[in-house]
């Protein structure tokens, strides 16, 4: 298989150790003086577009960012649970920037591209060190020094955390940085504004119209270069871990502007979420998989049993993780344990009222903490009673938010009762085509974080998201950017009123207010959640080529009956969170259909893409190295639909091999 | 139905605030929505009404909301006259559970001159932005950190300082409070920074600048009645502002910088 010629991913050549040593020392700059005159645009101000924006304006760059939420602190990102990881090596425990390429490439199945892979290990330990310094608060062991605990698909302590909310930490680290930038002027903030286009001028991206969204006014920015930060589209799902607002309009924007879309069929699924309570529901929730560090995973071993969970003894149950995994028991791979959930509860075997949920059990953890704190305490003969109390407390100080949490939303007590969990969509890996500078193949246009295609292949490991947005803003874009400014730096701002901004306005205010004249008798949600259904029957967990052909036309039904009949209150200039949504949900109606495609086209199964006619005997995943090796990245062709564009993986360092977890 | 137990299949009487815009008067609608299950997040109740609402062909009610997990700090209401409601938990994680059939539920956005009003119950409280961009950070560009393992922080104060930093500045105590003081947001910043090795050199200037620009704002000031933390969602301590009025005074002492 050759890679087009259309795709040069521009990864450094020599030994994968000094690829990025050497394209730092290397690369362009650009003067102080010309830096001024610079302009860049940043979409999204989560972690990846945060760490950009205000390390961007350090570097003297003039900055503008955006965001729909009315304030950059409560991006996405902030609701990240579990944690960052990082190749310290602290513990001493064999963790090295050679261990955390390996894994990330092993665990998103050998998909993803070695030169990336390494460089996002290599500054993995930088990232640690500048939040530390923003005063990130980090969890600590006596002496003061970092804990670190581990999560799956690993075997060595690497994640770094704050308490069961990192992103919130990181992000507010994030944050204050960029308001630093804000006061000092270098970055001009843009709250309530989403994006609509981006605009591209003789092939090169010069900018963008974004929508004011409480005035509803269209405007109109240039920009020499344009970031896209604008997170993952596991929404189209309806149900998913994601904030309610994320969304695919940026990408997908840019993508019909001619950057390629890759490999949209990776999807993850979270293996631990709180289950489907109703019709009612409006998201999932995610309990973090550092539970399954010290919680178990069963279900009874007699289908249909309906006993409540405590009265099933040890050996009516199934501990299925640990039965078919022993190597890595509950810390499998998140693509392996949701599979493996939806399995047992396919064959009958699921619990609570749904019956599709499996147990996550906490007794067996309190038993082992409380043992262990008597002993810390001289507690010699110690009753039942005072180890589950002292169990508890230790748990309560590692979980306890999450604990919390679930009985919040659940009504039930986790610490009495084992918790109820089933998979969730929770993260895209797909996303916009990049090269090693992270730039798509329209020139002038990047894509930063969950919103590019390019680290973590079909299957995230945990703890991975959050370094990978911090790797891109912090490290790599900073220096990646150059290569393509110092060739701008004679290039004047273009002034607003070119044919071409005009021509992007119009577009954008055309589609507008179609949505609002359509006035028909459906709400956007009912379309969404319609959507929602087709994606997580046909193109969710589990795929097949049948349902991923019905699944193409249901949603091209589906789409124009929604662009004739969706009903969108209110008006265009004004705060109208129905037509935000309609915007958004427009476009996931045509993602939807390349998602399907992308499936369709894999005949393989690997990471977070599973197809039902490529399996072992064992049900495991069966990937076609010979044939497939490659990254779908697809041009959009208009009416005529799309053509694919391949890259070939090809792997010089690590022996590519079937993915082993037992 | 006992007291104290939802049914199934709640009704309910919902008082609104409805207001256009800025400029415009907002007053209270009433409606009634049946069908609300226990198990329902707050949120999802309003969401049902609004369905309700578009499918009469009226303008659903404008509410800011994004994770729906109790992080981001989006959601914002004044539920029965107290800031996310009854229990100390954000607006989206309140489970109708908490209510029961045939309550009269009355919804209002946060009341604050510095939180104008947008639409509805959604509110611009972009001052506290501004109050964080006025110091709340520690100046270090890129780049510049040392080994983060090089300045052990006793876990005591990293605790603690966690503990300021959870807040998600929802603006629930400045709406909490009877002078809409928004002294246990920017106390919580300034705490976690103080507490922390490497906040100090920034210390007295960042809480100076801070209050500064808190006053600014229109925020009023404190009279340590605790509203504020008894309502906030986070559990943000009254601790928070005591360090902060050592740190302020004490940077006052020996400053005029701001
Ligand atoms: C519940 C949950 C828990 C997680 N836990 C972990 C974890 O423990 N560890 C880990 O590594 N990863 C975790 N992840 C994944 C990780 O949080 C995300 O992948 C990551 O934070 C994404 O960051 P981002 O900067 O790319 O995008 P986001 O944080 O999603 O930010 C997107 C930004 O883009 C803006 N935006 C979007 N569209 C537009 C538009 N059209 N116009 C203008 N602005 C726009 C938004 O306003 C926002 O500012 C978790 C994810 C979830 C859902
Ligand atoms: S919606 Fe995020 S805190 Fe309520």
């Amino acid at each position: 298989m050759a890679t087009s010629p259309k795709l040069d991913a521009k990864v450094p050549d020599g030994a994968l150790e000094t690829k990025w040593t050497k394209y730092r020392s290397t690369v362009p700059l650009v003067n102080p003086a010309n830096k001024r005159n610079l302009e860049i645009l940043v979409v999204g101000t989560g972690l990846a577009g945060a760490s950009a924006a205000s390390t961007l304006a350090e570097l003297g760059y003039k900055v503008k960012a955006f965001c729909y939420q009315d304030s950059p602190r409560r991006a996405h990102s902030i609701a990240a649970q579990g944690g960052i990881n990082a190749a310290k090596n602290y513990q001493n425990d064999g963790d090295s920037v050679y261990r955390l390429f390996y894994d990330t490439i092993k665990g998103g199945d050998y998909r993803a591209r070695e030169g990336n892979v390494y460089r996002l290990a290599e500054v993995s330990g930088s990232i640690i060190d500048q939040c530390v310094a923003q005063g990130v608060p980090f969890a600590r062991e006596y002496g003061g020094l970092l804990s670190n605990r581990s999560f799956g698909g690993t075997q060595v302590q690497r994640t770094f955390y704050a308490a069961g909310q990192t992103g919130q930490q990181l992000l507010l680290g994030a944050y204050s940085s960029l308001q630093r930038q804000i006061s000092l002027g270098n970055v001009q903030m843009y709250t309530r504004h989403e994006m609509q286009d981006v605009v591209v001028v003789d092939g090169k991206c010069r900018g963008l119209i974004v929508r004011n969204l409480v005035t509803g006014e269209l405007e109109r920015h240039f920009g020499h270069a344009v970031l896209l930060c604008s997170g993952g589209y596991g929404n189209i799902f309806y149900l998913s871990t994601n904030a309610l607002g994320s969304n695919v309009t940026a990408a997908w924007k840019a993508h019909k502007k001619g950057a390629f879309f890759s490999n949209p069929c990776y999807t993850q699924i979270h293996p631990t979420c709180i289950p489907v309570s109703g019709d009612h529901q409006s998201k999932l929730t995610l309990m973090s998989e550092s539970l399954r560090n010290d919680g178990r995973i069963w279900v009874p071993k007699k289908q249909g049993d309906d006993r409540n969970a405590n009265d099933i003894a040890e050996a009516e149950r199934d501990y299925y993780l640990e039965r078919r995994y022993p190597a890595f028991g509950n810390l499998v791979p998140r693509d392996i344990a949701s599979r493996a959930a939806k399995e047992r509860c396919d064959a009958g075997y699921g619990v609570g009222k749904s019956k599709m949920a499996v147990y996550l059990d906490y007794a067996d953890a309190i038993l082992r903490y409380g043992k262990g704190e008597a002993n810390k305490n001289g507690l010699h003969n110690p009753s039942e009673a005072q180890i589950h109390d002292l169990g508890i407390a230790v748990v309560k100080e590692k979980y306890g938010n999450l604990f919390d949490m679930y009985q919040q939303i659940t009504g039930e007590n986790p610490y009495d009762v084992p918790m109820r969990i089933y998979p969730a969509v929770h993260y895209t890996m797909g996303g916009l085509w990049v090269d090693y500078n992270l730039m798509t193949n329209v020139p002038g246009l990047y894509a930063l974080g969950e919103a590019n295609f390019s680290d973590h292949g079909a299957n995230r490991l945990g703890a991975s998201a959050l370094m990978q947005g911090l790797a891109d803003g912090y490290f790599v874009i900073p220096y990646t950017i150059g290569s393509y400014l110092a060739g701008e730096i004679r290039n004047k701002a273009l002034p607003t009123d070119h044919e071409a901004f005009v021509q992007a306005e119009k577009t954008a205010r055309e589609r507008i207010e179609k949505l609002i004249a359509i006035q028909g008798t459906q709400t956007v949600g009912s379309f969404h959640k319609r959507l929602g259904k087709i994606m997580w029957d046909k193109c969710g967990m589990a795929r097949n080529a049948e349902g991923l052909n019905e699944a193409i036309q249901e949603i091209r039904a589906l789409r124009d009956e929604f662009w004739t009949d969706v009903r969108v209150t209110g008006d265009a200039d004004e705060l109208n969170i129905e037509l935000e949504k309609a915007g958004r949900v427009a476009d996931f109606l045509e993602l939807g259909e390349l998602m399907c495609i992308d499936a369709l086209n894999r005949e393989e199964s690997c990471g977070g893409h599973f197809r039902e006619e490529h399996q072992t005997e064992e049900g495991e995943a069966l990937r076609d190295d010979e044939n497939f090796a490659y990254v779908a990245a697809w041009e959009h062709q208009g009416e005529k639909g799309w053509n694919l564009h391949k890259e070939e993986l090809v792997f010089e360092n690590i022996k590519i091999a079937q993915r082993s977890y037992k | 139905m006992a007291e104290g137990h939802s049914a199934d299949n709640m009704t309910l009487t919902l008082k609104v605030w409805r207001q256009k815009n800025r400029n415009t008067e907002g007053r209270f609608v009433t409606y009634t929505l049946g069908g609300v299950s226990p198990d329902m997040s707050f949120l999802e109740m309003v969401d049902i009404l609004n369905t309700q609402l578009i499918e009469r062909n009226e303008e659903p009610i404008a509410f800011d909301h994004d994770c729906r997990e109790g992080i981001c700090g989006s959601c914002a209401m004044y539920i029965n006259g107290r800031p996310h409601g009854p229990k100390q938990v954000t607006a989206c994680q309140l489970h109708m559970r908490s209510f029961n059939d045939g309550d009269t539920i009355t919804i209002e956005p946060w009341r604050a001159a510095a939180f104008p009003i947008i639409k509805d119950l959604s509110v611009d409280r972009s001052a506290f932005d501004r109050i964080v961009a006025a110091g709340g950070y520690i100046s270090i560009n890129t780049g510049n950190a040392q080994d983060a393992n090089s300045t052990p922080v006793p876990k005591e104060a990293a605790d603690e300082a966690f503990m300021a930093a959870a807040c998600i500045g929802c603006g629930a105590c400045v709406a909490a409070c009877k002078n809409a003081s928004a002294m246990l947001f920017v106390s919580a910043k300034i705490s976690q920074l103080a507490l922390l090795p490497q906040g100090q050199a920034e210390r007295r200037i960042r809480a100076e600048k801070m209050v500064a620009q808190m006053d600014e704002e229109g925020f009023g000031a404190c009279s340590n009645t605790g509203a504020c933390s008894a309502e906030c969602p986070k559990g943000i301590s009254m601790t928070n502002i005591a360090r902060m009025n050592r740190e302020y005074y004490g940077a006052k002492l020996k400053s005029t910088n701001v």
